[in-house]
This record gives C-alpha cells, structure tokens and sequence, in this order.
C-alpha cells in the first residue's frame, strides 16, 4: 500500500511537470524565470515550497525530539519574520531590477552591479559551491526515506534514483514553469499531509491535551526551553534565515514575478504558512518520547517516520512518505534549475559565446547542465560519506554570512566592487575556520555560549564591505544611473 | 497620518517584533496555553502578529515606484 501510494504521486508529479510543457514560449526567459509571469497565489506557493526542505518535516521533529518546543522559536518564528522582510526589501527590488535589465542570474547582476567579471566568477564559485552539499543531501534523503517508509523493502539507492529521475524529467523538460508547477502541487500536498498526520496521531495519542498532560509528566523538559537552547542563541539564529537573500534558487525565483504586487500576499502569509508546517512537527517531535523514549541523535532524525508506522501504517505511511518526497523535491528540483541556469548563463553563455547566444542554444545548453548536474549528484551521493548532511547546516551560515553583498548591491551607491570582494572573501575565509572547529567539536556555536557563528562573520563580513568600499574609488556616475534611477536618488 | 509616518511607524513595528521574539520571560514556563506549551503558544502568536504587521506593511508602505521603474524598456545589454 505504501508503495502503491508513493508510486501514484510521483507519476502524477511527473504528469503536471510534463502537461506545463505546453505552455512552453520556447523562449530562454521562459525556459529560465517562467517569462516573468507568475502572480501573487503561485510566487508565494512556489517560493514557501522552494524553501521548505525536508527538515521541515523530517529534521524538525527530530530536532524538536532532541531539544523540545523551544525549536520552533529557535527556527521557525524567527524564519517567519526574517524572510518575509527580505522579500520586502530585497527580494522586490531585485525583481525590478531583473524585470528592466534582463538579469537572470545573480551573477549577472552583481557582475554588472560592479562591473566586474572576477567578482562575478568568485560568487559563481562560492553560492554553486555552498549549494552542491544541499543536492547531495537531497538524493541521500529521498533514498533513506524510502527505505525507512517501506520498511527496507526498497534499498537506498533505488529512492535516489528515482528522485533524480523525476526532477531530471520535468525540470529538463519544462524549464522553470515545469519546476513551479510541480511546487505548488507538492507544497499543498505538505502542508495538507502535515496536518493530516498531526490530528491522525494525535487522536491515538488520546487528544493533545491528554498527551501533553503525559508528556509534562514524564518529560517536563521538553515543554520548555531550559537548557537546552541559550538565549543568546536564540538572538542570534535570527541572522541564519538571512541566507534566503543569497541563495540562488531563490533569487532566480524572484525574477518569476508577474510585477511587485505579486510579492504582496508572499510576504503577508509567509509567517502563517511557516507556522502550518512547524507546528504540527515539533509537537510530533516532542510527543514522540511517550513513545519511543531515549533515542540518540541519528535515530531521532526518523521518529516522525516512527510515528507514523506505530499509529498509522498503511495508507498514511504512504501519504508521508509523499510530503516527504514533496519537501525534498520543492527545494532539490530548484536548486537544480538554478545550478544549470547558472552555468549556462555566466559561464557558457559569458565566458564562451561573450553573451551573444541563441535561445535555442540557451535552452538546450541548460536542459544539458541540468541533466549532467543530476547524474553527478546521483553519482556523488553513492560515494559521499553521510557526514555531509552536518555541512548542511553550514551552508545556510555561509549563505547568511554573504548578505551584507545583495543589500549593499540594492541600497548602497558608494560600494564598490573591492569592498564585495574583502565581504565575500572574508566570509570563505571565517566559514572554512568555523566549520573546522565546529568539526572537531562537534558545536554548532562559539565556545558553547550560544552565539552562531554566522553573527560574528555577519559583522566582519558587513565589516569588510564598508572598509573595503570607502577605502577604494567610488563608483561611476554611469553605472550608478543603470541601478539608481533618478527619482530614488 | 503622512505616508512616510505610516511607514516609519511599521519599520519600528518591524523592530519591535524582532525584540519580542526574545521572550526570556517565558523560558521556563512550564504552562499550557491552549493546549500548547506556553513558550511555543507564544510563538505561534507571534507568526499571527508578525503576518498581520506584514499585511499593514504591504497596504500602507508599499514601495510602488518599484513597478514604474521596471515597466521602463529593457536596455539591451548582452
């Protein structure tokens, strides 16, 4: 049954991807933002969905297993108002500047924004770097998942497999409108299969009242923060969900909009949607010590999975497993298009045909990336230790840490292109000397005190950004013109 | 009330959601509200709160130029 079910939707996921086809304008801007048409309803299903990882479900009950409610402060509310506000200063401004000069990629905007090609190539490097762990851990995921929901009855490999596959066919073949489509269906079956698991559960649990009576009996803990979050933890996470304003899949997704207004209700409901999906996997999390108490860290990872398979096996196991696929497919076929739009665009097309290059050529050259960047993927993971999945976590550090270069991009005429140069060289310097230490200790922060690194290298990095600026030639008038309209100025 | 006081009053609403995400006073608070531990009850408030700040924003302080100024014709550079 579970298997049946799993295997229903994803051959539905691949009917939407491929039936968007026929929309297709067979036009590069098509191909790569969706021709810049989507309107308010879809931008904001396709954007939440793009962020939502597996983590949302999965990591964040385990994580809520391991440290209790004060998760959700820790990762979710602080989520739900960080981003929403980048969308509205940044994320608006981006797409505007997008719309009028063409941008594709942030590459191209930041390349032009400074009017440095090394720049570009150095961001390339770095944001494609940062992104490469989050592939990885996609396949991975989607092939344990699997196997854990079938009880082992496919083996690891054949679930990434059959991811790769999936978004290899309505990616490649649909271009962005294929990957939006697909994420608003997957992002609805998320948060419905959310919900529906919570009340399923809770219900056999005996009512949540019921349950969090047991619960603050026998784990009193779990319903406080206590010791097992720092409140100046708490203070500084708030600067991880800054990485959505370099992400790249991200940035790409802005350019989608139809016009700002689409923005509007994205920013307004973001927190809501965020609160939908969280709350019923931290209170599982929690919850899930009246059944399965003392599991380690690794082992606690799957006990939503866990869960599941006590309460509701069957038919259930089997819609889960699908939000689960949803989740890891939402940000994975993504991140994919925006790794080959990357590379078709500030490599091939930039560096190999000087940007003259035909829409044809564009298309297939990115259908082509697409495919190889998959294949690698799949290819890597079957290799990769499964250690990678804590560089993860790293990586929205890194991407975090790089914010201070889109906002002085956006707002800030005097910045110059040395001064993005010292803010992002010091971020790849203070990231590998953190994630080195944090290695060998095994902490997330510095020296047990609660403070995130991204803090500190948000400070050096913004640091970096204004010494490096003001010490160095203003930009020119004639740039400024292209990226400061007059009215603003 | 002048746009620029409208939007100068929800930038500082803004900055005092990000102060009161801090809710040290609920730290070991061992409470139900609702049915939901106070601490994570609170949070959820706070979503609530923040989508209905956010919503003022959107009406009241809207960068509106922002569509003016990408309606302008596309340079072609490349």
């Amino acid at each position: 049954m579970t298997l049946a079910v799993i295997i229903g939707y994803l051959l539905v996921v691949l009917v939407i991807g491929l039936f968007s086809h026929r929309f297709f304008r067979g036009t590069s801007e098509d191909f790569f933002v969706a021709a810049r048409t989507l309107g308010p309803f879809i931008l904001l299903i396709s954007l939440f969905g793009a962020n939502m990882t597996a983590f949302a479900l999965l990591g964040s009950s385990g994580e809520a297993y391991m440290e209790g409610i004060g998760v959700f402060a820790l990762m979710a509310s602080s989520s739900g108002l960080v981003i929403p506000v980048v969308f509205y200063f940044i994320g608006t401004r981006i797409w505007a500047l997008g719309k009028r000069r063409g941008y594709l990629t942030p590459v191209q905007f930041f390349r032009e924004r400074w009017g440095s090609d090394n720049l570009g190539l150095l961001l390339f490097v770095v944001q494609v770097g940062l992104l490469i762990p989050y592939l990885l851990i996609g396949v991975m995921g989607g092939g344990s998942t699997l196997t854990q929901v079938t009880g082992g009855q496919v083996p690891d490999w054949v679930g990434g497999l059959v991811i790769s596959a999936v978004v290899l066919t309505y990616v490649t073949y649909g271009g962005m409108r294929g990957t939006v489509w697909v994420n608003v269906f997957q992002t609805v079956i998320l948060l419905a299969l959310g919900f529906i698991a919570f009340w399923v559960i809770i219900d056999k649990l005996g009512g949540l009242s019921a349950a969090m009576a047991r619960l603050a009996e026998t784990h009193p803990d779990m319903l406080v923060r206590g010791d097992h979050i720092k409140p100046l933890q708490l203070l500084t996470y708030t600067c991880i969900p800054l990485s959505v304003g370099m992400f790249p899949h991200m940035f790409i997704h802005w350019l989608t909009a139809k016009n700002a207004a689409s923005f509007r209700p994205v920013i307004a409901f973001y927190p809501v949607c965020i609160a939908i999906v969280w709350v019923p996997s931290v209170l599982l999390g929690v919850l899930a010590h009246l059944d399965f108490p003392g599991l380690n860290a690794g082992a606690a990872g799957s006990v939503l999975v866990k869960m599941i398979s006590l309460h509701a096996p069957g038919l259930l196991a089997g819609l889960l497993a699908a939000g689960v696929f949803a989740a890891i497919m939402n940000s994975f076929d993504s991140q994919v298009h925006a790794v080959g739009t990357m590379f078709t665009q500030d490599i091939v097309r930039h560096y190999g045909f000087h940007d003259r290059m035909g829409e044809k050529t564009q298309i297939l050259v990115g259908r082509l990336f697409m495919v190889g960047i998959l294949i690698a993927t799949y290819v890597l993971s079957r290799f990769v230790d499964r250690s990678i999945f804590k560089l993860g976590v790293w990586c929205f550090t890194g991407f975090a840490a790089l914010f201070p270069v889109v906002v002085a991009a956006v707002f800030w005429k005097r910045s110059t292109k040395w001064g993005a140069f010292a803010s992002t060289v010091s971020v790849i310097v203070l990231w590998i000397w953190f994630v080195s230490q944090g290695w060998k200790t095994g902490s997330t922060t510095i020296g047990e005190s609660g403070v995130m690194p991204v803090a500190v290298m948000l400070l050096v990095s913004t640091a970096a950004m204004i010494v490096g600026s003001l010490a160095t030639r203003p930009p020119e008038a004639a740039t400024l013109d292209k990226f400061f309209p007059k009215a603003e100025r | 009330m002048k746009r620029s006081v409208r939007t100068g009053l929800l930038y500082l609403a803004l900055v005092a959601l990000y102060l009161l995400h801090n809710d040290l006073w609920l730290w070991n608070d061992p409470g139900l509200v609702l049915g939901l531990p106070a601490g994570l009850a609170y949070h959820v408030g706070f979503c609530i709160a923040t989508s209905i700040v956010l919503t003022l924003l959107v009406l009241h302080a809207w960068p509106s130029h922002l569509d003016r100024e990408a309606g302008t014709t596309r340079e072609e550079t490349r």
